[in-house]
């Protein structure tokens, strides 16, 4: 009796496989939106695509509460510094994607006050080409978001630095 | 009073400010000396010409015109539905303007853009400081002579890295 309950209830696992599988399925990501790719992310979150199935339907407008940051339209000079103060705010893990043409090389606006990508400043795990990027491809660039969760190893990590 | 009346008495009274009349499309264009604008527009807010309806100013760098700069003003008249526009001409060195934000309240935002992206003072405005670049910005990036891609200002932020270092492997 007792062999049988264990079969039946108990799963082994790997500690780092079982992080990783808590970690791709709950992204709560931050959108950081600024243009019309901020618009047509809220159409990724509406019932067609529903970015709920991929478990991140907990939009969090505090970066204090979210690990995905989502960065959705073009990052103008003035606006560059709150980026960064954001995306030191999250706490770890955090993951940044890079949505649409503005967000990832500037796009069209090749002018003195557009940031001529983001990745320049801050780290970007996946980009979403597009302009803007139709909701499939926003789910796209989630699922190799989540490819890469969780692929993760714990000992890559290097230890915190010694106080 | 029509808008062809209004002109030429505004001709007769200011002689020395119009430089220069000219029609583009059906609609007038005045042509005045920068300082003597809030005066010809006082005159002209008084006659009919009651909105503001834009603000905004031209680089003449390379299109030649009476001065480097040209702030133009396009009014309106709500009785008649006549379309105006002054423009006022204001050399290259330590462009400035009375401000006209006595006049319309509008002025005050419009004058502040024209003075972010040109560098136009308007003298006698409440609150002069730039409204859409940053506070720290230098220089008047819509002039002519500005390079388009700016002087390194997008460049010039603090690269972030990952904040758990992850070992290389």
């Amino acid at each position: 009796m007792v062999q049988d309950d264990i079969k039946s209830n108990v799963l082994t696992t790997t500690l780092e496989s079982a992080i990783n599988w808590g970690r791709k399925n709950s992204l709560w990501p931050m959108p950081f939106g600024t243009a019309c790719c901020g618009i047509e992310f809220m159409a990724v979150l509406a019932a067609r695509t529903d970015l709920a199935r991929f478990g991140a339907e907990a939009i969090r407008f505090s970066p204090r509460q979210s690990d995905l940051l989502i960065v959705a339209g073009r990052i103008s000079i003035k606006m560059m510094p709150v980026l960064i103060r954001i995306y030191e705010q999250i706490p770890e893990p955090k993951w940044v994607m890079s949505m649409g043409a503005c967000a990832s090389t500037g796009g069209v606006f090749d002018t003195y006050s557009v940031i001529q990508g983001i990745d320049q400043f801050i780290p970007v795990d996946v980009y979403v080409p597009g302009c803007p990027p139709r909701p499939e491809g926003v789910v796209e660039g989630f699922i190799k978001l989540q490819d890469l969760v969780g692929k993760e190893k714990l000992a890559d990590y290097a230890p915190a630095p010694a106080k | 009073m029509t808008a062809a009346n209004i002109l030429s008495k505004i001709k007769e009274n200011f002689p020395e400010a119009v430089l220069d009349m000219t029609e583009f499309a059906g609609e007038q264009i005045l042509h005045v000396r920068g300082p003597d604008i809030l005066t010809l527009l006082t005159k002209l807010k008084a006659d009919g010409f009651n909105f503001l309806a834009d603000l905004t100013a031209i680089d003449n760098l390379t299109l030649g015109g009476y001065e480097r700069f040209a702030v133009s003003y396009h009014l309106l008249c709500h009785q008649t539905g006549e379309r105006l526009t002054v423009k006022a001409y204001i050399p290259e060195e330590k462009p400035s303007l009375p401000s006209v934000e006595s006049l319309w309240k509008t002025a005050d935002w419009q004058e502040r853009e024209v003075f972010d992206l040109y560098g136009i003072k308007f003298e006698g405005h409440p609150n002069l400081i730039r409204i859409m670049n940053p506070d720290d910005f230098e220089g008047y990036p819509l002039r002519k002579d500005y390079p388009r891609l700016g002087r390194k200002e997008r460049s010039d932020f603090p690269v972030v890295d990952r904040g758990i270092q992850k070992k290389k492997s």
